[in-house]
């Protein structure tokens, strides 16, 4: 199953754009890079892209965030270091905007679009919408770890972090949080529960789901007035570092610091899979929207879709640098890999002899005798006529 | 003449047996050389006595010994016969046949660096140990143990400060490292070395690379300190030279680069002194030695100081961190160790 990747190393947009227009045409993965490269991998063809060149990034250039910048998953926005959010074109293969995000201290921990315009978060807790005319700023708490957009309800945003409870706000009513949630009773030593939201999603309409740094999967409700999670399901060894909702929203898969990826079952609250083959801890996770993959890539070096069903690794693509985040485009690829699938077969399987032809091809070839007894009177023979004559 | 019966059975006579094979080929040949009749039956089809088959022992040995003799007599008439006919065709002889081994056998890693890749020399250009290779720190190292060690582990530290320049040793008195790393920060050490005792023997050594590099944890086995190595002449305070051999893949390159920056830049070559870090099969075996050139083809090498054996646990992103650290690699042994061609260093 590991297949092995084309590398391409692209150049600057100023040469060779059509390379570059057919390079860039349906990428499935966007994965941002921790030496702030950007790469597509297409999993039909199995070929992996840089967008840029290489040797004129620096660190400060790492890519913090990504996400995509339309409904129709054309364009891709990634948040650097350094403050900048750039926006990728995905029909043109190039950068084609750079805004200026800067705003608090720390890095991205999220980023979305809200109405044509970005709402970005950073660590030291600042929310802020970037709008032409004014910008909306929300502060959050500080150490925040992960910011997230409610996808059924755009303008509904949620944050967490370290010592930094779930909140839920809402853009348009940036005084208060709609939601706070509240931390579980103390534990069985009367000690209090320390709080560490590392990645939170959105289950449905008004649920979500986080996990923590201490191993906690925990899923709130704001529709009811408990503060509480509903449900607080405690797993592994190690801190969960990312999470995300598989299609059916009854599951959710979880990764840790250590590269164990789980399947958690939300309605008994247990582990139901693990996926196997990572070296690494995993630092960002996505299902398919509709199909049962799961992309996940981390710190090593390493690009893996397993199948949600079976447990099997698909593809496993190694991208050279350590990942930091990925998007997983909507788009049925199964489809395209049959159809690659298919021309191959195809082109094996019609060659242009006819069954004339091959009959002689087969007919002009020289039969192999099976005689142990000739070969070894030939080799006697031989070894006669090749004695060196003293 | 009537064949004998197929279901002779030829149990403890073996004499008997051959005496009775030796009739028939003759009068095979005198009929006819190339049909096979059903009637005749040649003597490659009477299969030999099996030799297990024989109760007693005495005559068992002896009939085992028989059958090695004449073995190791066809093996070698056939490799003298291959060398004569290799020798016969001169150049033509189809080339030597290589013996497969564990590390040409190795299974295909794609993180197998190739030195011009870009991205990856950008990479590593800008990791953690970056600074070490522009020259901007100078390596500084502290070494320390857990807790209360024993003899062995303090001669062991007390070797390994003597091997690498600029190191200074702590006892490590009950301190968590994570509190002992801010205290080697403001002290402007460069890295951490920090080796684990289990039943009175260096078991586990954990290097971690300061301000915020990687922390890399390895097994330690086969110790063997100066006074158990025989005519082993002590070390002088000279620079030694680093040997790195066989980091080949991405993780090896990391680690490759932690240990090269353990040691100053600019070997004194007067000191004649090296220290190898030997990668085989994911095992690193670490030398000490003394060289002489006696002339342009041979050298003579002493060895000094310590010689141990590390493999990789797991290298972790950042300092000291187990509970809550991100880890780069990690060694899962029932996913990884399932063949033993598959290597990752």
């Amino acid at each position: 199953m590991n297949a092995l990747y084309v590398d391409h190393l692209e150049t600057f947009p100023s040469q060779n754009p059509p390379a570059r227009k057919m390079a860039a045409s349906m990428q499935h993965v966007y994965v941002g890079a921790a030496t702030g490269v950007f790469k597509g991998v297409n999993l039909a063809k199995k070929t992996a892209t840089n967008f840029q060149n290489v040797a004129s990034l620096s660190k400060e250039e790492e890519i913090c965030a990504m996400c995509w910048g339309n409904q129709q998953e054309s364009q891709v926005c990634v948040g650097l270091k350094n403050g900048l959010v750039k926006t990728f074109d995905a029909e043109q293969g190039e950068f084609t905007d750079c805004t200026n995000c800067a705003g608090g201290e720390g890095r991205f921990t999220g980023l979305a679009k809200y109405q044509e315009s970005l709402v970005t978060c950073v660590e030291s807790g600042l929310l802020r919408v970037w709008k032409d005319e004014d910008k909306v700023d929300i502060e959050v708490g500080k150490d925040v770890c992960r910011m997230r957009q409610n996808h059924a309800r755009p303008h509904q945003v949620a944050t967490g972090g370290k010592e930094n409870e779930l909140k839920l706000w809402d853009i348009q009513q940036p005084e208060k949080p709609i939601f706070k949630a509240k931390n579980v009773r103390n534990d069985f030593l009367d000690l209090r529960v320390p709080v560490w939201v590392t990645d939170l999603q959105f289950l449905s309409e008004q649920k979500l789901v986080t996990c923590t740094g201490h191993r906690q999967v925990r899923v709130y409700d704001p529709a009811t007035p408990q503060r509480r999670p509903a449900l607080s399901v405690e797993l592994g060894e190690y801190a969960l570092t990312a999470l995300s909702v598989t299609p059916d929203s009854h599951s959710v898969i979880v990764g840790d610091s250590q590269g164990s990826m789980v399947m958690v079952d939300l309605r008994m609250g247990k582990v139901q899979k693990a996926f196997k083959g990572f070296a690494g801890g995993i630092r960002s996770l996505q299902c398919h929207p509709s199909l049962p993959l799961v992309a996940s890539c981390g710190l090593d070096r390493f690009l893996r879709i397993h199948d949600i069903n079976t447990k099997e690794m698909l593809h496993k693509v190694y991208l050279k640098s350590k990942l930091n985040c990925l998007l997983f485009s909507s788009a049925d690829f199964t489809q395209e890999q049959t159809e690659t699938a298919k021309k191959q077969k195809r082109k094996l399987e019609s060659s242009n002899l006819t069954e004339e032809d091959e009959d002689e091809l087969w007919g002009s070839m020289s039969v192999v005798q099976d005689s142990k007894k000739a070969d070894k009177t030939k080799r006697k023979s031989k070894s006669k006529k090749l004695k060196k004559p003293k | 003449m009537t064949c004998p019966p197929t279901s002779w059975s030829i149990p403890n006579f073996p004499k008997m047996a051959t005496s009775k094979k030796k009739k028939m080929p003759v009068r095979e040949e005198t009929q006819d050389v190339e049909n096979d009749s059903a009637m005749a039956v040649p003597s490659s089809a009477i299969p030999p006595p099996n030799i297990s088959s024989i109760k007693n022992k005495m005559r068992r040995t002896q009939e085992f010994i028989k059958l090695k003799r004449q073995r190791r007599k066809e093996k070698k008439e056939l490799q003298k016969k291959k060398k004569r006919e290799a020798e016969a065709l001169g150049d033509e002889a189809p080339p030597k046949k290589v013996p497969r081994t564990i590390e040409n056998m190795r299974v295909f890693d794609e993180t197998m660096v190739d030195p011009q890749d870009e991205e990856v020399l950008h990479d590593e250009a800008h990791d953690e140990m970056a600074s070490y290779f522009t020259r901007d720190t100078r390596p500084k190292v502290l070494i320390t143990s857990s807790d209360r060690p024993r003899s062995t582990t303090t001669r062991f530290l007390k070797e390994l400060g003597q091997c690498i320049p600029n190191s200074e040793i702590y006892y490590r008195r009950g301190l968590d490292l994570k509190k002992v790393i801010p205290q080697a920060l403001s002290k402007e050490f460069t890295d951490i070395i920090v080796i684990n005792e289990d039943r009175r023997k260096p078991n586990g050594m954990l290097l971690c690379h300061l301000p915020d590099g990687p922390t890399a944890h390895f097994k330690i086995s086969n110790v063997k300190l100066h006074d158990e190595i025989k005519r082993a002449p002590k070390s002088t305070e000279h620079h030694p030279e680093v040997i790195l051999n066989n980091f080949n893949t991405r993780l090896g390159h990391t680690v490759g680069r932690m240990f090269a920056a353990l040691f100053p830049h600019d070997p004194q070559f007067s000191g004649r002194q090296a220290v190898t870090f030997h990668n085989q099969r994911d095992f690193i075996f670490f030398r000490h030695h003394r060289y002489l050139f006696k002339n342009n083809k041979r050298v003579g090498l002493n060895e000094l100081g310590p010689r141990f054996t590390l493999k990789l646990r797991s290298l972790q992103k950042g300092t000291f961190d187990s509970k809550f650290g991100e880890y780069e690699w990690v060694h899962k042994r029932h996913e990884m160790d399932t063949s033993r061609r598959k290597f990752f260093l």
